[in-house]
């Protein structure tokens, strides 16, 4: 878990994995990589056209509410994001995208404006915010998650131990 | 120090005590994909060499979100699920046979359960007393190899309901109301134990349209003690050995009490875009339907159909508004033509759709036009839930959905 620098795109509260992959593309579910060009096109239709890589997201209250669908979170690793500041999480969201690999932050996003230049350290916790020149704290993730993380995801997990691990 | 239910049913899967917060790994009984997450599923399984799955008859691959496929992406994502189904020997429910979360109450999950799918909605079958909940398709992939999972026990919301509901007023209400007042994050990671005197008379259908809501507060889970009704459920789905006793105790801790009286509710819409932005049926008489739809996991049960059926017997919806009908599952919509129903809903000018979820979940069968209103019994009205962004999803009980249908807009049913 390297350090990771990169531009902020800022998004409300409420950010439902419909807004991220849409019921209209289910169809695309199956071809992750063209699924991922419509990656929140329906909360920003800027973001999957202008996002580089490397870039953060930083949203507000409850970030992936909704369905459990595992492809919301794969599109935006797939899309090159490097993780996701959000005041707070939905459960199933958080459980998917630790287990495939995606870091979630949670921290005040108010702190953060569109386009502010981000750097995140996950290994020692710290969010910087490096235009406006301020730290900002965050809540750190469950010790059974940074296992699961630091291994690559769940997938990786089991392949290394076929079975669970982790308590 | 007493349990919630499930501290009890968590702790028996995990071979010792436990209490919310702690983390475990616990054996599942029952796992579930449907055709959206199932090929994920099977991927990310064979990403790891695991070809078979530990309980072949209590792994249930379901067809039911894009049912019968309408593309052809969409039916070679089924036949995947069909070939994986045969080589594991695993339950395949085929399309027209209906919305995953009925499926499994009706013939799957029993009480003192662990039940996980790849669905948000699997907490539908909390309400049997079972713990039942949704996960992403890596997870429920693993717990059919492994036949467990990790979780974290969560702390419980005890939601205490009394009173009598009045006139039409119902579960869907209750759940709407309550989901306004906590918030969609109001209980995240959290699980909703519904009881009191009004869940104690409350029938299954009801106590399934609650626990399924649960997930639009943010809960992990809804949970109902499972009882005399449960059992009488049970056993009129040939099931009665599965039935087993399990209740909270006395003592138990719960996070927050919370206390409804159910006399005091009115029928309640949620507008878009967001499940906990509601509003009294009586204050959006201004509000005109392009569509409705009558169906879903949440309310598409025989005692939601009769329900319907009672408004718009010999009447006909109104001129500017489709009616779209989805009995949840194939048994439900046999029992429905056996009592008429289907000839109830066919005459009012509703078109009748094939038990499962497309048009809630936005595949097929009643995608919205720019700018048109639907009212739904469903439990989603997120931006683009229904096919198009640019559609608004309000959502109600059977009701005020049917009762609506006639007026052509949104309509109390306390006044019928």
């Amino acid at each position: 878990m390297s350090i990771k620098k990169g531009t902020a795109w800022k998004f409300g509260d409420d950010i439902s994995t419909d807004h991220i992959a849409p019921g209209r593309l289910f169809h695309l579910r199956t071809n992750l990589p063209e699924l991922a060009k419509h990656v929140l096109e329906d909360a920003r239709k800027d973001f999957a056209s202008e996002m580089k890589k490397g870039d953060f997201i930083a949203a507000g209250r409850n970030f992936g509410l909704g369905s459990s669908r595992e492809h919301a979170p794969a599109i935006i690793k797939l899309s090159g994001v490097s993780g996701v500041l959000a005041k707070s999480f939905a459960r199933i969201f958080f459980r998917n995208s630790i287990n495939i690999g995606l870091s979630l932050i949670e921290c005040n996003t108010d702190l953060i404006d569109e386009k502010n230049e981000i750097e995140v350290d996950l290994k020692n916790g710290i969010v910087k915010n490096l235009s406006s020149d301020i730290e900002i704290p965050i809540t750190p993730l469950p010790d059974i998650m940074i296992k699961i993380l630091n291994e690559g995801g769940l997938v990786e997990h089991i392949r290394k131990h076929r079975d669970f691990q982790l308590l | 120090m007493g349990k919630t239910l499930s501290e009890k049913i968590i702790g028996k899967h995990s071979s010792k005590e436990v209490k919310a917060g702690d983390f475990v790994i616990a054996k599942v009984d029952v796992a579930a994909v449907q055709d959206g997450t199932g090929p994920l599923t099977i991927d990310k399984m064979s990403e790891v060499n695991l070809t078979q799955v530990k309980n072949p008859e209590k792994t249930v691959l379901f067809i039911d979100h894009a049912a019968p496929s309408p593309r052809k992406e969409l039916s070679n994502a089924h036949k995947k699920l069909r070939e994986f189904a045969k080589k594991t020997g695993s339950i395949l429910s085929e399309a027209g046979e209906g919305v995953c979360h009925q499926r499994l109450v009706e013939d799957f999950v029993a009480p003192g359960n662990i039940l996980i799918g790849a669905d948000s909605h699997t907490c539908t079958s909390g309400a049997l007393g079972a713990f039942a909940t949704g996960m992403g398709s890596t997870d429920v992939g693993i717990g059919m190899a492994l036949g467990k999972a990790w979780l974290k026990v969560p702390e419980t919301f005890k939601i205490e309901v009394f009173g009598e509901f009045g006139h039409n007023v119902g579960p869907k209400d209750l759940i709407l109301s309550l989901i306004s007042k906590i918030g969609s994050d109001g209980a995240t990671y959290k699980a909703l134990e519904f009881c009191g005197k009004t869940i104690e008379k409350m029938d299954m259908s009801g106590r399934f349209t609650l626990c399924n809501m649960a997930v639009e507060a943010g809960a992990k889970t809804g949970i109902i003690a499972s009882d005399e009704t449960t059992k009488k459920y049970l056993a009129m789905r040939n099931r009665e050995e599965d039935f087993k006793e399990i209740k909270a105790d006395n003592d138990a801790v719960y996070e927050k009490i919370i206390k409804i009286d159910a006399s005091k509710l009115k029928p309640t819409v949620s507008c878009p875009h967001t499940v906990d932005n509601t509003a009294g049926a009586t204050e959006l008489n201004n509000i005109k339907v392009h569509q409705v739809f009558i169906g879903s996991c949440t309310n598409g049960r025989i005692e939601d159909l009769k329900i319907a059926a009672s408004i718009l017997k010999d009447k006909k919806r109104n001129f500017n508004t489709r009616l779209l009908i989805s009995p949840a599952s194939k048994d439900i919509f046999i029992q429905a033509l056996q009592e008429g129903l289907i000839e109830i809903f066919v005459k009012a000018g509703a078109a009748i759709v094939t038990p499962g979820c497309g048009p809630c979940v936005g595949v097929h069968a009643g995608i919205l036009g720019d700018g048109e209103v639907c009212l739904s019994t469903q439990n989603r009205n997120f931006k683009g839930r229904m096919g198009n962004p640019e559609g608004l999803i309000y959502l109600s009980s059977p009701a005020t959905a049917a009762y609506s249908a006639m007026l052509g807009y949104i309509a109390d049913p306390g006044n019928i």
